[in-house]
Order: C-alpha cells, then structure tokens, then sequence
C-alpha cells in the first residue's frame, strides 16, 4: 500500500470496507455500464447483509450508482436522492460461493436499456475487486483503465485486441483469460497503463466472435 | 515500491542523511510519478480534511444504531470545569478522539488513517499538538508522511485491518503511526521513530476486534482514545532515550503471528468478547426488530 492508501481516502464514515468500499462498487459498476442507472437488483452477501445496515452499506451503494464518490457528504441521504432521481432499487440477501464476507451482486439496468450484472467484493480500506461481470470470471481492481471483452473461446481474439492496443500505444499492465469451456464463452479482462480511445473500441464491437466489450475508464464521468 | 521493514527506512535516512519522512515522501514519488510539491500537497490536504472534521463535530448527532455520540462533548464540559487530573495536553487528546470516531459512526467526512475505524487516533494527537504547540504546519504534513511510512510497513510485514487481524491490527497500527509521528514533531530520529512505534504496537498487541453488533462503534471510539494517549506516552519514552528491545520489525512480525492465531469470532465479526455479552446480544435483538420494522 502507498502513503495515500494508509493516509486516506477522505470519505465518509463509517467504515473503509462496508461504506467507502460499496460507495466505489457502485460508482464503478455505474462507469461499466455508461449510463445512468434506472433500476438496481442488489444482492447483499456475509458481512455486507449481516452489519450493512448499521453501516449505511446499502446507502453507499445507491450513492456509487447515482455517481457519488466516497466523500460525498449526500450519501447518508443517498436513498431519498435516488427516489427524487427515479432511480429503483430493491435490496435482497444472498449466499454466494468463494467470496470475500464483503461481497455483493449487482443487477443493473440503464436508461438506455444496457445491463449489467457484476460481482463485487471490498477489501478494506476501500479497495475493491471486482470478481465476476455477467456471470463470467473476473479480476478486476479498478485502479486501471479495464477492458473486458467477451469473445467466443476460438484462436485470434487474443492477438487481434493486443494488437489493436499497440497500435493505440496504449501499454498492458495485466491480462487475464478466463473461459466456461473449450469453444465456449472466454473473457479477457486487460488492465492498462493507458486510455483506450473510444473508437478502437467501436471497431472491436465490430468484430466476428466478440460477443460484448467493456469499458472502464478511469476519466470520471459525472453525467453520460 | 513501500516499504518491508521500519530498518529500511532507518538505513536510508542515515545513509543519505535525510530526515525519516522525506524518504517516504521522495518513494511515494517515484511510485506514483508525481513532484514533491504535488505530494505534499495532497498530504496537506489530508491533514485539513482531518482539521475540518475535527471543527465539523456535530454534538447534537446519534449513531444510527444510538449507540454513540454526544460524549466528546462531554469531556470537553468536563475539561472546561477542569475536572479531569489527564492534564490539558492529554484531556484535548481524549476531547479529539472521542469526537472523530463519533463524527466517523454518524456518516461525517473522516479521513481513514489507516482506517475508518480507528480515524481518531492521529488527528487528535496532531491537532492537538498544533493547538498547544503552536508548531508550523509543514511539520504535521511531514508527520504524516512518517505516518504513512509507518503504516506501509504494517500493512507489509502485517495487517491494518481489524477483520484481518484484530483490533491491535487496526487501533494498534493507528497507535504506532501516531508515535512515530510525533517523535518527528519532538525532533527524534529516525531510529527513535521506529522504536515509538514498536513501543506503540507491543502494548496493544493481542487487542481483538469485538464490536457490538459488527458496527464500527462500541468499543471502537474509546478505543481510538486509547490508541492516541498510547501513542503520546510510547513518543514520549522514545524522546527520553527509551528503546524497545524487541527490534521494531520483530515487533510488527509479532503482531501479524498473534493475529494470524486469533479465531474469526475475534476479528470484526461480532460474535466475540464485547459482541457476545450479555448486553451485546441484547443490543443486537433490540437492532434486528428495528431493522425489521423499517423493511
């Protein structure tokens, strides 16, 4: 950890980990999706469903997904915000397998019809990772511009995204390949050092056998 | 790259002659690609977020839970009727922890040092020593810099988190940055900084992370005072030649030993020591039927 992740984050209390945690789950499930957020099914998991409560975790949820960060000071309101937002949100429990205690699924709709259905665990400290995007495998920080491309699991994908990404000088910290089966759906999910221009997206959504391509920037939008 | 060992950073400082907190400050640099004064900065800034929570105390809030609040602003009463025998240093330092952990359990702005949990413990030593003192500011922004360098360390070699590795992970890794801290305020060296924080950490060694309810409230808040007097008086024998003889890194792979031991019901979970008394339970009965009532 750096001198800024031991001093810091300035954020709303009461904990790093079920408050400052769920605020930038939702924030970043919010900059995945690249819409605002029309109606939200929320999953609580361990922790998060047994202390959430108290720990206003389902407040920093709602406020992450209508676009607030960790030190925003409406977030004890973020429930009445999101009703004058016309933003609908269902809270449920739920027992997920091989997650962190800290652990929550979010389905998600916009207002432009696109969906979303993350995984996501909070570390402490407001660290996160981001475990699974609709349904399938995933290791996701969050601290990186991420792409994350479904594909169908055939030879060529691999190299036609990496180089697509040399040709943008656009570096790869880290790359991860996960699939359901031989010849089935496979994701990857590419942390760089840089942006990557939105075009270069468009073209891959074009290609034969990329299912759906995801974006996170870490160029913070605060409306789309 | 942080730091592994508190010895490291001691070497290095000796070696370049260079004060603890500026080798912190030059790695945090290097690491993050930003110039000293952007650095500075933002640490600047941290320390006035810490000030504007401090000012922000609202002592009419209750927790949602109702389990704290409003006690900080007895013991400032009790100091203005100089009825408290901790002397003035010390009683602003109770006053200012008290009040960070409430302000931090009624969703105010806090800064997490390392956590939320134990957010009180080096605002109310540093601000306090600003207020007394009356030392520059560059020299508290610098004390968090050693700070920071402390807690990498910890975080390292160890744990900062109660869930991770009880309250001494958490209120104690808070106490030994917050030692080390003022060291530098009391111009110490290096190696007295290290020692500071490795008094700091022994004497909260073995401390579990057993709060009512799983909230960050009771016993966390008494605890942030607890973590801050710790600090002044382990700073204070360090200035006064005072070492301690396990070495500073041996102490921070003890902590993590003594946490790796603890059972989960000991580490934030609830279901231990002060979660699981008598009135503990009760408290989370009474808390499930108002849940329940509210949806």
């Amino acid at each position: 950890m750096n001198a800024f992740e031991i001093i810091g984050p300035v954020m709303i209390g009461p904990s790093s980990s079920h408050t400052a945690g769920a605020v930038k789950i939702g924030f970043i499930a919010r900059q995945l999706i690249r819409e605002e957020i029309r109606s939200a099914r929320i999953y609580l998991h361990g922790s998060f469903l047994a202390t959430g409560k108290g720990h206003g975790t389902d407040k920093a949820l709602i406020a992450g997904l209508l676009g607030m960060k960790a030190d925003d000071e409406r977030i004890p309101d973020s429930l009445n915000i999101a009703k004058q937002k016309g933003l609908e949100y269902h809270f449920h429990g739920i027992e997920l397998r091989d997650v962190h205690p800290n652990s929550v699924m979010l389905r998600l709709q916009g207002v432009h019809g696109m969906e979303l259905e993350i995984v996501a665990s909070s570390l402490g400290g407001g660290a996160i990772k981001i475990c699974s995007i609709d349904g399938l495998e995933a290791n996701i920080c969050a601290m990186y511009p991420t792409l994350i491309v479904h594909n169908i699991d055939q030879p060529g994908h691999v190299s036609e995204v990496t180089s697509m990404l040399g040709h943008k000088s656009v570096n790869i910290a880290e790359m991860q390949l996960f699939r359901d089966r031989r010849g089935g759906n496979a994701v990857m999910v590419i942390e760089c050092d840089q942006e990557i221009p939105l075009e270069a997206l468009d073209w891959l959504r074009k290609l034969e056998g990329i299912v759906k391509v995801t974006y996170l920037s870490m160029e913070e939008k605060n409306e789309f | 790259m942080s730091f592994k060992s508190l010895k490291e950073i001691e070497t290095l400082s000796v070696s370049q002659q260079k004060p603890f907190w500026k080798i912190i400050l030059e790695d945090e640099c290097d690491e993050r690609m930003m110039s000293e004064q952007e650095a500075f900065a933002l640490m600047q800034s941290m320390y006035h977020h810490m000030k504007q929570a401090d000012e922000g105390y609202d002592k009419s809030l209750c927790s949602a839970s109702g389990l704290v609040g409003k006690d900080g602003e007895k013991i400032a009463q009790a100091i203005a009727k100089d009825k408290l025998i901790s002397g003035m240093f010390m009683s602003k330092v109770m006053e200012k922890a008290v009040k960070m952990g409430e302000s931090n359990a009624c969703m105010k702005k806090i800064v997490a040092a390392p956590t939320a949990g134990a957010c009180g413990v080096l605002p109310a030593v540093l601000l306090t020593y600003q207020e007394q003192y009356e030392c520059r500011e560059d020299m508290l922004v610098e004390a968090l810099f050693v700070a920071a360098g402390i807690g990498e360390v910890l975080a390292a070699r160890a744990y900062i988190s109660g869930a991770a590795g009880g309250c001494q992970a958490e209120i104690g890794s808070a106490s030994a940055m917050a030692a080390g801290a003022i060291v530098h305020l009391r111009g110490g060296s290096a190696l007295q900084i290290t020692h500071a924080a490795a008094m700091a950490l022994k004497n909260l060694l073995g401390l579990v992370c057993d709060p009512v309810a799983g909230l960050v409230e009771v016993p966390c808040v008494k605890r942030n005072v607890v973590g801050a007097v710790n600090a002044v008086t382990c700073a204070d024998m360090a200035v006064a030649g005072i070492t301690s003889r396990i070495p500073p890194d041996e102490v921070i792979d003890a902590m993590r030993e003594v946490g790796d031991a603890m059972v989960a019901k000991l580490r934030e979970t609830g279901e231990g020591g002060l979660g699981n008394t008598p009135t503990g339970q009760e408290i989370v009965k009474q808390l499930r039927a108002v849940t329940r009532e509210q949806g």
